[in-house]
């Protein structure tokens, strides 16, 4: 069995460590060994966006970075968006505009949003579609993907 | 039987009940199931087409430290040739194993051959590396047409075609042939000023569901075996699980986890046999998760196909007769939806002769499953852009000339039903009113096309039971796993009847021993028939809560009623009670109550979509942009309709996709060349307007509230709409799917 090694990183703001062998990507880290289900895995490849999770401010697809490449970083996912007692602005902005079916993208969809909105507060709807152009969804025809996000975006 | 009346809850728009779950990652899908001791299992998967297996040696494999258990075909139970009712249809069980594990030969690149169970993912991978099988390659069948001449390489030895009731004497790749016939179509072409026909192609194209296949197997040494997966219907789980393992129903618990799209393509069962059969033998639970390129090479997509199409008209755009030839690839074992696609072609029209006939042709590709309106987006390809240039020879309207020959309640169907009522018309007249047909279009190389879409639905069985809470809340307990909101839109339907908020219904989809009998997530029929059930257990509730308003009272229950919110006695005593202070004394008026109700209706009521769509051909490049697209639907009574809207859209958008980009590009050998998300271009929200969806409401009158079903018709008209408006911006009638740049630059006569 391939040999682990210990990384300490900062996920959600809590310092967090575990252990990972070098192949482990940071998708299979944060699901296996630290139980963070909420980042899927889609295509395991960087084209579907469904493990967005943002890593120092940047947005990434979880299953290309590994998880020993996260020493002393910080990663945000989708259990760290919502206040202890609040939703945060996307996420109720997705509810109310009824922007997901299955869900399993909405994750995805709600970290890059965040990412977006986190650089570019008042994005056009071109700018929305272009940035989101990274994350598949296959139930909505991403029609009231883009309304939760200008609504996030005037809401915030 | 419908109810003509306001609504307080249907109709509105509330929070889906496991948004807040969904939104934020807490939600559980079939990968995030964890359980202590869990091995990880991989698939090892044929890498030709069309071959023989000479042999498997596991031995390797086993040999590799962490690798606890190896399983093949010679694990499976031997299975008969005999058909099985296994919810979705009549399945032939040999088939079906087969396609679980090759036993004798390897039908499509990607078909399972073995697998392994491993205490790491990465472990069961290299071991399957380590299987060593010996093939001897044969050649492969790849195209419908191909596989029915005479002197193709055969699949299946014992494959002979049936029709008409009657089986040939040689065998052949063609399984099957159907037939409709109505009227006279040899007469009524002779009837006709204006005859067209034309022949069409569609590629094999995925479902594309985000999330991969999964299961969690855990069998018990008393033969207990419990599923946990994602799954459009935990009891067709069980049915089929039970036949390939030939195991008890009642010994199989399906737990049904939150599930990451379907579209028809999580009914078949792939992994979960696999699961249950490696559990088995490591005595271990076992996880088995498909990779992308498995979704795409090892499950069901949805056929290519060959149409012909011709029809008939008057000069006054009359349809005199229509025929139809539909030549469906099944994939590697028979079973295409070309029978759905031969009942769907015409039945937008009231025809008076017609004439169709459908072909189930097996190809060395992935067996098919459904996706969204199986069969009819094919079908309604050829029709549709058929009709079109007839109306465009005619100089009629597209929209009035299907006006001009609309099907109504009372019409029959080619295949043989009458029409209940029907909201096909009132489809065509809100397209042609709307602002979108009426805007101007005119540009160079912008064009505007429409077509129409008709899909049957279903009704099938479900069982909903409600237990009520003391505080005037109720838990409502079901069995469809939802895929797009009909948690909602059932408690909603449970919550119209008692007059309480859609919010005071908590919702739980649960497994297969703990709710009645309920048939999959498919069909369109979620909404339609388990929100009736709940409607019928909603009915139970307030039935026994009236008795127990009696009781309180002591008076005969014929003298109280139920209106707004309140139970009140009538005849004498003026004794008034909320539905919600009642919950709370149920203890001392006979204990908890409890609702229950099944269903199995037959009038789940057609569905028809009229599309609008506006393009731009790059003259250059060959692409073709959508830049305004109108989706016009009836959907009888939408319960919530923001995701009624959700339906339209995302199947028009799937319908483009389909239409623009999508298809499985095979090489010579029979592999697929373009097994990823990036090679397979699904349409990204960058590739698209926003979509309007316009819902009509002409009530089913087949159920309480008038619902009908909405989630696959909105996929049958996008391609030929499309169609037909690239014909508008360029001259050019394209028949073959996917529309792609090259198709267009090579019709454009420009490659």
């Amino acid at each position: 069995m391939a040999r682990k090694s210990h990384v300490q990183t900062t996920i959600n703001g809590e310092t967090v460590e575990f252990l990972c062998e070098s192949r482990q990507s940071l998708l299979e880290v944060l699901r296996d060994e630290l139980h963070l289900t909420g980042a899927k895995e889609g295509c395991n490849n960087g084209n579907c966006g469904a493990c967005s999770v943002i890593l120092d401010g940047r947005l990434v697809n979880s299953c290309l970075v590994l998880g020993v490449e996260t020493e002393g970083k910080s990663v945000e996912t989708i259990e760290g968006v919502a206040e202890p007692d609040k939703l945060h602005p996307i996420q109720d902005a997705f509810l109310e505009n009824a922007a997901l079916q299955c869900g399993i993208c909405t994750p995805g969809f709600i970290m890059s949003t965040k990412a977006l909105l986190d650089q570019n507060p008042n994005p056009t709807e071109h700018e929305i579609r272009y940035w989101l152009a990274g994350n598949l969804c296959r139930c909505t025809g991403y029609d009231k993907i883009v309304r939760a996000v200008q609504d996030a975006a005037e809401s915030m | 039987m419908t109810e003509n009346k306001e609504y307080k809850v249907v109709g509105t728009r509330p929070i889906r009940h496991d948004g807040v779950d969904k939104v934020t990652g807490r939600a559980l899908y079939g990968a995030d199931f964890q359980i202590a001791g869990l091995l990880h299992g991989r698939v090892l998967r044929s890498p030709h087409a069309h071959a023989r297996i000479l042999s498997i040696d596991t031995s390797r494999a086993e040999a590799l430290p962490g690798v606890k258990g190896v399983v093949t075909a010679a694990d499976l139970p031997t299975a008969e040739d005999r058909i099985a009712d296994l919810g979705e249809g009549a399945v032939n069980l040999k088939y079906l194993c087969d396609n679980i594990f090759a036993s004798d030969k390897a039908l499509y690149k990607g078909h399972a051959v073995a697998a392994v169970a491993a205490t790491n993912p990465h472990i069961a991978e290299e071991a399957c590396t380590l299987i060593d099988v010996e093939y001897e390659v044969l050649p492969p069948v790849l195209e419908v047409r191909q596989a029915m001449e005479p002197d193709a390489p055969l699949l299946h030895e014992n494959i002979k075609t049936t029709s008409m009731g009657e089986t040939a004497e040689e065998p052949s790749n063609v399984a099957s042939h159907i037939q409709h016939k109505l009227g006279d179509p040899e007469k009524g072409f002779a009837e006709a000023d204006i005859v067209i026909e034309r022949d069409f192609v569609t590629g094999t194209v995925h479902q594309g569901y985000i999330e991969p296949h999964n299961a969690t197997a855990h069998f018990n040494q008393d033969g207990q075996l419990t599923i946990w997966c994602s799954t459009q219907g935990a009891f067709t789980v069980r049915e089929q699980v039970a036949e390939i393992l030939q195991h008890p129903i009642s010994k199989i618990k399906v737990v049904p986890m939150e599930i990451g799209g379907g579209f028809g393509g999580k009914i078949s069962v792939y992994i979960k046999p696999v699961a249950a059969l490696l559990a088995k033998k490591t005595g271990k639970p076992v996880k088995v998760l498909m990779s992308r390129t498995d979704v795409f090479e090892g499950t069901g997509p949805t056929p290519a196909s060959y149409i012909r199409v011709k029809m008939g008209a008057t000069k006054a755009g009359k349809i005199t007769a229509a025929e139809a030839y539909l030549a469906f690839e099944a994939g590697a074992y028979p079973g295409s939806p070309v029978g759905p696609g031969a009942m769907c072609i015409f039945a937008p029209y009231n025809i008076e002769n017609v004439i169709i006939d459908g072909y189930d042709v097996v190809v060395n590709k992935p067996k098919t499953a459904p996706y969204r309106a199986p069969g009819a987006p094919n079908a309604a390809f050829g029709s549709e852009t058929v009709l079109d240039e007839i109306a465009e020879e005619l100089g009629i309207d597209p929209l009035e000339i299907r006006l001009i020959n609309a099907a109504k309640e009372g019409d029959r169907r080619a295949d043989g039903p009458i029409h209940p009522r029907i909201g096909f018309i009132e489809t065509v007249e809100a397209a042609k009113s709307h602002p979108h047909y009426t805007a101007p279009n005119g540009k160079k190389h912008h064009g505007r096309g429409i077509a129409s879409g008709y899909w049957f639905n279903i009704g099938l069985e479900s069982s909903v039971t409600i237990n009520v809470n003391a505080d005037g809340t109720i838990n409502l307990i079901e069995g469809s796993t939802d895929i797009g909101g009909t948690r909602s839109s059932i408690a909603m339907q449970a919550a119209e009847v008692l007059d309480i908020p859609a919010e005071s219904v908590n919702p739980s989809v649960v497994d297969t021993n703990s709710v009645g009998y309920t048939a999959v997530t498919g069909g369109s029929r979620t909404t339609y028939a388990t929100g009736y059930a709940a409607y019928e257990a909603a009915q139970d509730v307030k039935r026994k809560m009236i008795e127990r308003a009696a009781k309180l009272w002591e008076v005969d229950e014929s003298n109280v009623q139920f209106a707004d919110g309140v139970f009140s006695s009538i005849n004498g005593k003026e004794e008034q009670i909320s539905f919600r202070d009642l919950c709370g004394r149920l203890g001392e008026t006979g204990g908890p109550v409890v609702g229950s109700g099944t269903v199995n209706p037959g009038g789940a009521g057609g569905a028809y979509a009229t599309h609008i769509v506006d393009v731009v051909v790059d003259e250059e490049t060959g692409k073709v942009e959508v830049l305004r697209y109108t989706a016009v639907q009836d959907a009888g009574k939408a319960i919530h309709p923001s995701y009624v809207e959700g339906q339209i859209q995302g199947g028009a958008v799937q319908g483009i996709g389909w239409a623009l980009n999508e298809e499985y590009i095979y090489n010579d050998e029979g592999e697929m060349t373009n097994a990823s998300f990036l090679d397979y271009r699904m349409p990204t929200c960058l590739d698209l307007p926003m979509i309007d969806a316009v819902i009509v409401e002409v009530p089913n009158p087949g159920h309480p509230y008038g619902v009908r079903g909405v989630g696959e018709v909105p996929i049958v008209p996008p391609m030929a709409a499309i169609a037909n408006a690239i014909y508008d911006a360029i001259g050019i009638r394209m028949t073959e799917l996917p529309m792609s740049p090259n198709r267009l630059l090579k019709a454009m006569g420009k490659i």
